[in-house]
């Protein structure tokens, strides 16, 4: 990218700033999010409108007996009841998510790896109806699964692990961690997550979204203000809900929103009593997902600290996948994990497991121990999965292959992005994170994207409406350190193809 | 025509001159003084004053939040420390070093440590890996949920079946996905946890009636019926849920289905049954209370159920019609926006399931036992016994109670005596503070296995006896 590309014109909210890192080398904190160009967006609300078009269309013709209703129908007994649905709450889904459903719940076959056999399916009548064929695409290359370090195996050290836990401990636990679920397992997971973080406790959850909608509840409460960052996952937005304490939201990564929200939270205090604040708490992500981001983790610290509020950091992408010995966020930044108050992470995405934890200091650990609502009235972990969790942790932390994973990923991010951003593509986000979107603008270009992508066997995901704004539809890459050079080169070929083939190539630096 | 435009003018000039002083002076004033008032800026008194740099510096400096936590010894001293288990879970358990009865884990159907589940769950483990790496809509959607769902939905008889990976999640999830703000929700007050936070997250309003009292709700249910005659355009778009258990968790009851059936269609209220107890223990085969009263399950709108109670695996389900559950494909929270569940543990759902279907005298071993322990227990002085009499799982509570604090520690040194005999009960759990109904009495959660015998029955009831005295 050229000097011109690099400043102003092309960073929306990343600055080309400087930071030390843990390690030996100084990086460039770069981030890009290219506007939109302007045809771009025309042609997209072009699509928009003409898809509509056709909905109310064929709303019409459905409704009037013109043409086949395949949709499932209200029980004729309840015919009196109040409607379930409102009639344009489901106009999205019906008239332009139905359309392209074939791109979303693809069935696999097998370990989500670095290739999938994915079930084949057929959709007729505009995507109403949809049956399986019976064939299988087999060896499909797989850059949609959160599988970052490549743990996501049938075989080797990590599967096998997990079948002899399921020996020994079975597969179910039937009580919750405060009645009669709290295994052996489950302390030593704890404690070696503890010891790889670098922190004093850790404790872990079965599902990594109620991670989140159980715990923020139990930190903060009615009195309390919580700033959100504006991209901030839906399980993060449910906990600050649930919790009953003030929400505000600062614009996504912007340190110069977030200090205002700060300043005003501290000197203003409550909305209309003028009471201070109880507690503040500052909700970040470490990777966002749909941007491909990286939080500004030194200017929230130095912020929380000016302001004495609280730090939740969550890690659900980042742990694993960035740092030197993929203990996430902090040691990408070189900073140490005592300094974040509360870190979060999940299982799924770099340990080919499930579930979630919360680590931080032991006062922190115990009170949500006695008052977690998960581990009051919610089942433990499954034992095989803790054991993968175990294994692939023994593995990250102290093998040459761990090492050799982390940097093969790192690797691949890099050779990825830079091969899409050469080939014209508009890529978000920052140059080290493993998810890379790439935008494609319009719905329809998204469905034509990953249909072909699919022919050629390499299977994408395209995210759309409502997860994004609604003219930024976009295709989400996702590193894997399974994913050999040779299928980073011929899925770089493909998108080559289908960038001429489509219009894709969006991007005005060169 | 100009003339007469000028002729106004000039006569308007001219009796400017006439006018007397005074008057001139005052109706510039007035025009000095509207101009004034126009280009001012308002003014209120609740207006922040704005404050200097240094000013907001104090005050950041003076304030001085509340500790994210409470201190640490002040937690280890209120909470109950954990209880160490050992090795596998099973109709005995090894808990903090001895070998003991386990009548704490919802075992119902004693598939814990099952052979056939873990060969298969194994099998699993080498075809898919651990986990699925991914949500249901980007390739996390794995042939063994399709199927495992399909199979729920035959088993059950319901049109359609959904598969959360947690089963807190699925009727947490489910409510808001149908439940909006302005929606009117009946619930029993005696819901689960999990229910209270779905019924949260929805932001309708919450209607609660006495504990499994039918009178109660149908008084509810007139009362709104009277609101809507008042404003019937709001009542033709609010919907109107009730929501019930099928074995109520916090008393071991069972839900008068036949009665709810009725109400729904007599005041036009859609029935949501959560069913994390029932399923796998009532009814013939296991399918739940609709099996259990006889009761066509179409009549249900929607069941929600666990996978990790009696079938012994990780997870959660709802099934209901196709209209109703599709729904939740796109709306369910904890659907979308979480991993799909992990392959092995659908394949011991579903292997568990088949179980199930093989031996279907295993449930009525499992009433008879349940109902066995219950007669064995009742009538120990002190004592009050809580739930449906086929059930295995019901409640101990203190017969007279004192206080909160004195009922819970005569439950704990009960719990400690049955523990020092080798047989592991458990408090039921309950965070007092976050619950809906704070004075809902401490009780110990009994729970029946069909895998125990008669004899240990027998022996397990005189433990408890002689705990009490």
């Amino acid at each position: 990218m050229n000097a011109a590309a690099q400043n102003g014109e092309l960073n929306r909210n990343g600055a080309n700033e400087i930071y030390h890192k843990g390690g030996s080398t100084k990086r460039k904190f770069q981030e890009s999010f290219e506007p939109t160009p302007l045809y771009a967006a025309i042609v997209t609300y072009v699509n928009y409108a003409v898809v509509t078009l056709f909905g109310f269309l064929r709303d019409f013709l459905r409704k009037h007996g013109f043409e086949k209703l395949y949709a499932a129908t209200e029980d004729p007994e309840m015919k009196d009841f109040v409607p379930l649905y409102a009639s344009f709450e489901s106009f999205y889904t019906r008239n332009i998510y139905n359309r392209i459903q074939d791109i979303f719940n693809r069935p696999i076959c097998s370990v989500p790896g670095a290739t999938i056999n994915i079930v084949e399916r057929k959709f007729s009548h505009s995507g109403w109806t949809s049956k399986y064929t019976g064939k299988t695409l087999k060896n499909v290359v797989n850059l949609g699964s959160y599988n970052y370090l490549g743990f996501a195996e049938n075989e080797g050290t990590c599967s096998e692990a997990a079948i002899e836990s399921a020996k020994k401990y079975g597969v179910g636990v039937c009580s919750s961690r405060q009645e009669m679920g709290n295994l052996d397992i489950h302390t030593k997971l704890e404690q070696t997550m503890a010891d790889y973080l670098g922190v004093e406790a850790c404790i872990t959850f079965g599902m990594g979204y109620a991670t989140n909608s159980t715990n923020i509840p139990c930190l903060v409460n009615k009195g309390c203000l919580i700033l959100s960052d504006g991209l901030n996952h839906a399980s993060l937005v449910l906990g600050c809900r649930l919790s009953r304490a003030t929400i505000r939201v600062f614009k996504h990564n912007d340190m110069e929103d977030l200090e205002r929200k700060l300043s005003d939270g501290v000197v203003y205090g409550q909305p209309r009593t003028q009471r201070p604040w109880k507690k503040i708490l500052i909700i970040v992500e470490g990777v966002y997902s749909m941007e491909g981001s990286i939080v500004n983790l030194p200017g929230v610290l130095a912020l929380k600290k000016k302001y004495k509020a609280y730090l939740y950091l969550d890690e659900a992408h980042s742990i694993g996948a960035l740092g030197d010995h993929g203990r996430g966020v902090t040691e990408y930044f070189g900073i140490h994990a005592s300094e974040v108050d509360i870190m979060m992470g999940t299982f799924t995405k770099s340990f080919g497991a499930a579930g979630g934890y919360i680590a931080g200091n032991r006062a922190l650990v115990e009170h949500l121990r006695a008052h977690s609502h998960s581990a009051c009235y919610a089942t433990s972990m499954s034992p095989p999965v803790c054991q993968q969790i175990l294994t692939s942790l023994s593995i990250i932390s102290g093998t040459e292959e761990g090492r050799n994973r982390i940097k093969q990923l790192a690797k691949s991010c890099k050779i990825f992005r830079q091969g899409l951003k050469k080939l014209g593509f508009i890529v978000y986000g920052n140059d080290d994170s493993p998810v890379v979107p790439v935008l494609f603008y319009s719905p329809c270009k998204l469905g034509a994207f990953s249909r072909e992508m699919l022919k050629r066997g390499f299977a994408v995901v395209g995210v759309g409406f409502p997860a994004t704004p609604i003219v930024e539809s976009r295709v989400r890459f996702c590193m894997s350190a399974a994913l050999t050079d040779k299928q980073i080169q011929d899925a770089l070929s493909a998108c080559s193809d289908l960038s001429s083939l489509l219009n894709l190539n969006y991007s005005k630096a060169k | 025509m100009d003339q007469p435009h000028k002729w106004v003018l000039a006569e308007a000039i001219h009796s400017m001159y006439q006018a007397p002083l005074y008057h001139l002076i005052l109706e510039v004033l007035l025009v000095i003084w509207i101009l004034r008032l126009l280009f001012s800026k308002s003014y209120r008194i609740q207006d922040r004053v704005p404050l200097t740099k240094s000013e907001k510096e104090a005050l950041v400096l003076d304030w001085t939040p509340e500790p994210l936590v409470p201190p640490l010894d002040k937690t280890l001293s209120e909470a109950v420390p954990y209880r160490a288990v050992n090795g596998q879970p099973g109709k005995n358990v090894e808990v903090d070093g001895r070998l003991c009865l386990n009548m704490a884990s919802l075992n119902f159907l004693g598939l814990l440590g099952n052979l056939r589940i873990e060969k298969q769950a194994t099998q699993s483990i080498k075809k898919y890996g651990v986990g699925s790496c991914g949500p249901r809509a980007f390739y996390g959607t794995v042939d063994v949920h399709v199927e495992l769902e399909e199979k729920l939905a035959k088993f059950i008889k319901s049109e359609r079946a959904i598969i959360y990976s947690y089963g807190f999640a699925s009727i947490a999830s489910a409510i808001p996905a149908y439940a909006k703000r302005g929606d009117i929700i009946f619930a029993d007050e005696g819901v689960c946890f999990a229910i209270q936070k779905g019924l949260q997250a929805s932001r309708s309003k919450i209607v609660y009636f006495k504990h499994n009292d039918m009178r109660d709700l149908e008084e509810k249910l007139k009362h709104q019926e009277q609101l809507d005659k008042k404003d019937s355009k709001k009542a033709s778009v609010t919907r109107k849920f009730m929501v019930v258990e099928g074995l109520y968790m916090n008393s071991g009851q069972i839900c008068d289905l036949p009665k709810l059936v009725e109400l729904k269609y007599k005041y036009k209220v859609r029935l949501f049954v959560e069913e994390s107890l029932s399923f796998g223990v009532l009814g013939e085969h296991g399918r739940g209370i609709t099996e259990h009263f006889n009761i066509p399950i179409g009549k249900v709108d929607m069941i929600s159920g666990s996978l990790e109670y009696a079938l012994a695996s990780s997870g959660g389900f709802c099934c209901g019609r196709a209209y109703v559950i599709d729904h939740q494909r796109l709306s369910g929270q904890g659907y979308v926006f979480s991993a799909s569940l992990p392959p092995f543990l659908a394949t011991a759902a579903m292997e568990a399931l088949d179980i199930m279907h093989e031996n279907a005298d295993m449930l009525k071993e499992l009433k008879y036992k349940g109902r066995k322990m219950q007669q064995l227990l009742n009538g120990i002085p002190g004592i009050e016994l809580v739930g449906y009499p086929d059930s295995p799982a019901f409640h101990l509570r203190r017969k007279d109670p004192v206080s909160f604090k004195e009922d819970l520690q005569f439950l704990q040194d009960i719990v400690n005596k049955c523990s020092k005999n080798d047989l592991c009960l458990t408090i039921a759990g309950r965070l007092k503070d976050e619950e809906l109904n704070s004075n809902w009495p401490p009780s110990i959660r009994v729970a029946v296995t069909v895998k125990i015998s008669d004899e240990e029955l027998e022996r397990a009831a005189n433990i408890i006896r002689d705990a009490t005295v």
